[in-house]
């Protein structure tokens, strides 16, 4: 593996973290959509809200950092995918605010039209933005990006049978990963619920695989040259996929959610690592190579360097939160006035 | 077709440059309170706990769910930024990303430790002693700075790039990313910014205070919402004044035009007067008030020292004027009308060891917040526009970094429409914080109430 590899991995790696933990937000979002009247669905928005509320803007962040390391190690690649995919990308940026926004303010609305109004938009916008970033995946893996600035069609590189299947293939995902990430958090908050997200999990799973199959024909007719390389070199990863959803399956019926969280993600991240492989060596597909595109030694070693030294810090600091919030029950805050009533020894009441 | 290109580039680049203007004109206010409100709260939870002080918690934990929402607007705010720039500016990007784009990767990890220790930090209030939950929101300080110099250090390159060669065919080699990020800029803008995120904060949360106080509600609480911002701001203004002096020498001295612009100069010349508001036609600027000597006495510290004027390039490689000199002019007067309030304070403190509570002070408090904003938004489009025509000062001009993409100069109308939802909706709830604080939540807290099977919170 050479430099540009290597730095290209570390920034799949961040990819694979965004579509995990992004994705499942993404997905819970969609579930919210999906739960029902105002009143039916209000223990599932609630359990939602618990499980991403503290988390998603740490999730969020995954994707500023793939975005990051793309142009400053692969800086034509970023101005490529950028300006020939912009409508996309700007409708998923919008659809980040949009989401982001209706998340955060929803709390705080006073009034039921207002709750619902944000309450929508949270929930279309979680269907919305996963779309266009499939779409964008889709018309880059299917060479419909070229090289240079806005050198692709500003339509159909996004708007093509490729692009549509990425972009179903990644709601999707999302909402499978949710449906296995919640049956957990369902069990510690609101047993009946991991009930209600088994079955959606299971339903979705089904679906995801018999969407992945057809795709499978979708890419023969409008990527050929994707089509063969998946059947090469990405099969193995492909084969993987269908294997740990086959076993998340098991799992979900079983009712052992943990390992089917890890399944499921297995599974999404087999995909992901099926689609790299069947690039590879492209980083955009029958144009650009990874060696082509990549910025000169200095900065790529500088980017390996910082990545090191950043992940001491980070990845602490991420299995603290993500410890804090699976333990520390979400029901048992002090009181207010908790500092009033201390007796200054530094010793605060423990909590109960 | 490539005709049709430079057609679609030309109209891009106004919608283009207006996007980009208005993205982080939003953006900016947002990041003030990532980068120095953090420590506003954390001090007030800090003397809470340490005086077993009832108010002062209920105002840390108002400001903590304020800042909630702030950090939410501004993460999704940035995000779009971080679109743009390849969206908007690809030939800025494809060129140079290798050598300006590492300081976003170090910010990347920065804002993760924000955003997780946020999180933490907001779920836990009131799950952890006050001791630990205070440990969970110290690393969103250093963070917070940290991450500003890293985003600044990437502004300031585009000021004074440094760190890389251009060979005979134009390409980009020889780059030395650190040498980029420490150019010559970074400094005077990192401090410049960080002090101004300080002002506008302090200034901005005091304001909200002043006008309750106003309105009749001259409680403890109150009071102290008003006098622990202030302060902070009041002692970061005189500060402000001394780093101004200190930026505007580097601007001279790394960027001469836009400097010339900043002071409306036409002709090159020593003992150069100091030129308040006018307006600049045919190159002159008419109907300003001037001060003898001033400009060569704040730019090279003495009377008869040389400034250089906008004559030395051709009018194609001029900025606006008008726009960079008002606006600069703008800024400087904001900041010294804010340094009255900081004199108000310091008076009534020696004389009478109070704060000042006439309604005249507080009206000017009030103000204040609207003023600073207007002040940090003024500073930035007189570096920003006094750039220009070059995105990269003297190695690429903006017009050649705008995308050539059809089409592209609707995004500012769709930006602008979205960008006004989401401007009533974080008012929206502010307001709601202000007034309701109890019942409402931070979008990072969890409700407290423990819940039955069907989501419903227990009466009572």
């Amino acid at each position: 593996m050479n430099l540009p590899d290597a730095v290209l991995t570390v920034m799949f790696l961040a990819l694979i973290a965004y579509a995990l933990f992004g994705g499942a937000d993404f997905g819970a979002g969609i579930w919210d959509l999906l739960a029902g009247g105002t009143a039916k669905g209000r223990p599932q928005r609630t359990l939602i809200e618990h499980s991403i509320g503290p988390v998603w803007e740490a999730n969020h962040v995954w994707l500023i950092f793939v975005l990051v390391v793309l142009w400053t190690g692969f800086p034509p690649a970023f101005a490529a995918i950028a300006s020939t995919l912009y409508i996309p990308l700007t409708l998923a940026g919008f659809g980040m605010i949009v989401r982001g926004g209706a998340f955060a303010f929803r709390k705080t609305a006073s009034t039921p039209g207002m709750q619902r109004f944000l309450g929508g938009s949270f929930a279309l916008s979680s269907v919305v933005t996963p779309f266009f970033l499939g779409a964008m995946v889709g018309g880059i893996a299917s060479g419909r990006v070229p090289p240079g600035v806005a050198a692709g069609s500003v339509l159909t590189s996004w708007i093509n049978p490729t692009s549509v299947l990425g972009g179903v293939l990644a709601v999707l995902s999302c909402a499978y990963l949710a449906a296995a990430f919640l049956c957990g958090d369902a069990r510690r908050e609101a047993p009946d619920l991991a009930e209600v997200f088994r079955r959606r999990a299971l339903i979705t799973a089904f679906v995801t695989g018999a969407v992945a199959i057809a795709g499978i024909f979708v890419l023969r007719g409008d990527a050929p040259v994707l089509f063969d390389q998946l059947l090469g070199r990405g099969l193995a990863p492909i084969v993987l996929s269908a294997a740990a959803g086959a076993v998340s399956i098991g799992l979900l019926l079983g009712r052992r959610y943990i390992w089917a969280r890890v399944a499921a993600g297995a599974a999404v991240t087999a995909v992901l690592c099926g689609w790299a492989a069947g690039q590879y060596p492209y980083v955009l597909p029958a144009h650009l190579t990874i060696d082509d595109a990549a910025a000169g030694r200095g900065t790529l070693t500088a980017v390996l360097v910082a990545v090191a030294v950043g992940s001491i810090l980070l990845i602490p600091a991420l299995i603290l939160m993500y410890r804090m919030f699976q333990t520390v029950p979400a029901a048992t805050p002090h009181p207010p006035g908790l500092y009033a009533d201390h007796d200054h020894t530094g010793r605060g009441t423990p909590p109960t | 077709m490539d005709q049709q290109l430079l057609a679609d580039a030309v109209d891009n680049l106004y919608p283009a440059r207006m996007q980009m203007a208005f993205s982080l004109g939003w953006h900016i206010i947002f990041s003030c309170f990532g980068i120095t409100f953090p420590a506003l709260v954390l001090f007030a939870e800090w003397r809470a706990y340490r005086r077993a002080d009832a108010d002062l918690e209920r105002l840390a934990h108002t400001w903590a769910k304020a800042m909630g929402v702030m950090f939410a607007a501004g993460a999704v705010s940035g995000t779009i930024l971080s679109f743009e720039m390849g969206i908007l500016w690809p030939g800025l990007m494809e060129r140079f990303g290798e050598v300006f784009g590492f300081p976003f990767i170090l910010e990347g990890f920065t804002f993760f430790i924000e955003a997780i220790f946020l999180g933490i930090y907001l779920f836990s209030w009131g799950r952890l002693s006050p001791r630990a939950h205070l440990l969970t929101g110290l690393p969103i300080i250093p963070a917070g700075i940290a991450g500003a110099l890293f985003v600044i250090s990437a502004n300031a390159w585009m000021n004074t790039p440094e760190g890389f060669e251009i060979d005979a065919g134009g390409r980009v080699v020889d780059v030395d990313v650190i040498d980029a990020m420490f150019n010559p800029s970074t400094a005077a803008q990192w401090l410049h910014m960080i002090i101004a995120a300080f002002m506008v904060v302090g200034f901005t949360v005091a304001s909200i205070y002043a006008v309750g106080m106003l309105r009749g509600r001259r409680t403890r609480y109150h009071r102290l919402g008003l006098v622990i911002p202030l302060t902070l701001a009041a002692i970061a203004t005189p500060v402000q004044i001394g780093v101004g002096d200190y930026i505007a020498n580097v601007v001279a001295e790394t960027q001469p035009v836009k400097l010339a612009a900043m002071e409306g100069l036409y002709r090159t010349g020593t003992g150069v007067p100091l030129s308040l508001g006018g307006i600049y036609t045919d190159d002159e600027l008419r109907y300003a008030l001037r001060i003898p000597w001033g400009l060569s006495l704040l730019v090279t510290h003495d009377p008869d020292g040389q400034v250089v004027g906008l004559e030395t390039v051709g009018p194609q490689l001029r900025p606006p004027v008008n726009v960079v000199h008002l606006s600069y002019n703008v800024m400087v007067g904001i900041g010294f009308a804010l340094m009255l309030i900081t004199l108000a304070m310091a008076w009534t403190w020696f004389r009478h060891r109070r704060l000042p509570g006439s309604r005249w002070f507080l009206r000017g408090v009030a103000l204040s917040g609207v003023a600073s904003i207007v002040a940090m938004e003024a500073g930035w489009v007189t570096t920003e526009v006094g750039r220009q025509p070059w995105v990269v000062y003297e190695k690429l001009k903006t017009a050649d970094a705008v995308s050539s993409a059809p089409g592209l100069y609707l995004g500012l109308w769709a930006v602008l429409a979205v960008y006004a939802v989401l401007t009533f909706l974080t008012v929206y709830t502010l307001r709601r914080l202000a007034h309701h604080h109890d019942d409402a939540v931070a979008p990072q807290e969890v409700a407290a109430e423990p819940l039955d099977s069907t989501g419903e919170r227990p009466a009572g």
